[in-house]
């Protein structure tokens, strides 16, 4: 499965790279006499800081639980161990937080998930 | 019925008329249409309501990739389950012989039907684990042993086929 881009996607990938830039130029600059930097800084909208969002997947009593034990070592590559943890967590506590971290991946988790018909969502955190 | 792996088959002998007749309803078993629960829950949304914007682009971009997807699955279900086409009398000489890179395909069609077949039915979390349910008196305990019967079929490809890769008995 491929994902298509969402918009604005390619601005938020360029945010991501200059996440918490700030670039100091010193212009003019000469041996004998050393201004002082102009400090210039990026303001970015509250989207472009895009804070890290959960990937949860939810407990559902059709699946059965070696299937979903492989689906987490697919789709994350977590050890068996680690897999069958989360399992149990969704299975015991009804859900169980897979991933966290930036949106785009976290949408293509969450989109591997229902090809394997997990149920799954991406929350913000905080 | 007897089932086994085989080199890079999985093999499905002896099958009596009534379980071929329930592994030739995979196909039709996953199909949602018609069954807004079924529909619901084979394509649920990704994120909380507040969500808007990713509810509707996932409708847009990713939800006809998954019936693609899901589809595709059922339709290799399907071109394997020809082998059973034809007078049901002679289902007891018949093996159907599953490819094991078709496994994905299998474990998805069967998903597929379990989930539709249980949100038909709005089965209970105890009907679900209640695998010693007998007889079956009604339509729902017939849907119920379905379930069951392909879940049963998921457990042996994924034993066989997914954690044994490379496998071969005889």
């Amino acid at each position: 499965m491929s994902w298509q881009p969402r918009r604005g996607s390619a601005e938020v990938a360029q945010s991501e790279r200059s996440e918490g830039a700030i670039s100091i130029s010193n212009q003019n600059a000469n041996p004998a006499t050393v201004e002082a930097p102009v400090i210039e800084q990026e303001t970015r909208s509250e989207e472009d800081l895009d804070l890290p969002w959960q990937v949860i997947v939810h407990n559902d009593p059709v699946n059965l639980m070696s299937y979903v034990t492989m689906v987490f070592q697919r789709v994350f590559g977590y050890p068996r161990e680690k897999a069958e943890r989360h399992m149990l967590e969704v299975h015991h506590k009804g859900r169980s937080i897979l991933w966290s971290g930036m949106r785009e991946r976290a949408e293509l988790y969450v989109q591997q998930l229902h090809g394997y018909l997990l149920l799954a969502t991406l929350e913000k955190i905080g | 019925m007897e089932i086994c792996r085989r080199e890079d088959k999985l093999e499905i002998s002896e099958l009596d008329p009534f379980l071929a007749e329930l592994l030739r309803q995979i196909p039709a078993s996953a199909n949602p249409e018609g069954t807004p629960t079924a529909e619901q829950r084979l394509f649920s949304p990704p994120a909380g309501p507040r969500e808007r914007e990713i509810c509707a682009e996932w409708k847009l971009y990713v939800q006809p990739e998954l019936r693609r997807l899901f589809r595709t699955a059922t339709e290799t279900v399907a071109a394997d389950l020809e082998q059973l086409s034809g007078n049901e009398k002679t289902f007891a000489n018949r093996t159907l012989r599953i490819p094991a890179k078709h496994a994905d395909a299998w474990l998805s069609a069967l998903n597929q039907a379990r989930l539709v077949i249980a949100a038909k039915y709005n089965f209970t979390d105890g009907e679900l684990c209640d695998h010693y349910r007998s007889p079956i008196g009604s339509r729902r305990d017939l849907s119920l042993f379905q379930v069951n019967f392909y879940g049963f079929l998921q457990e042996f490809i994924l034993r066989e086929v997914i954690d044994c890769p490379g496998k071969n008995s005889d």
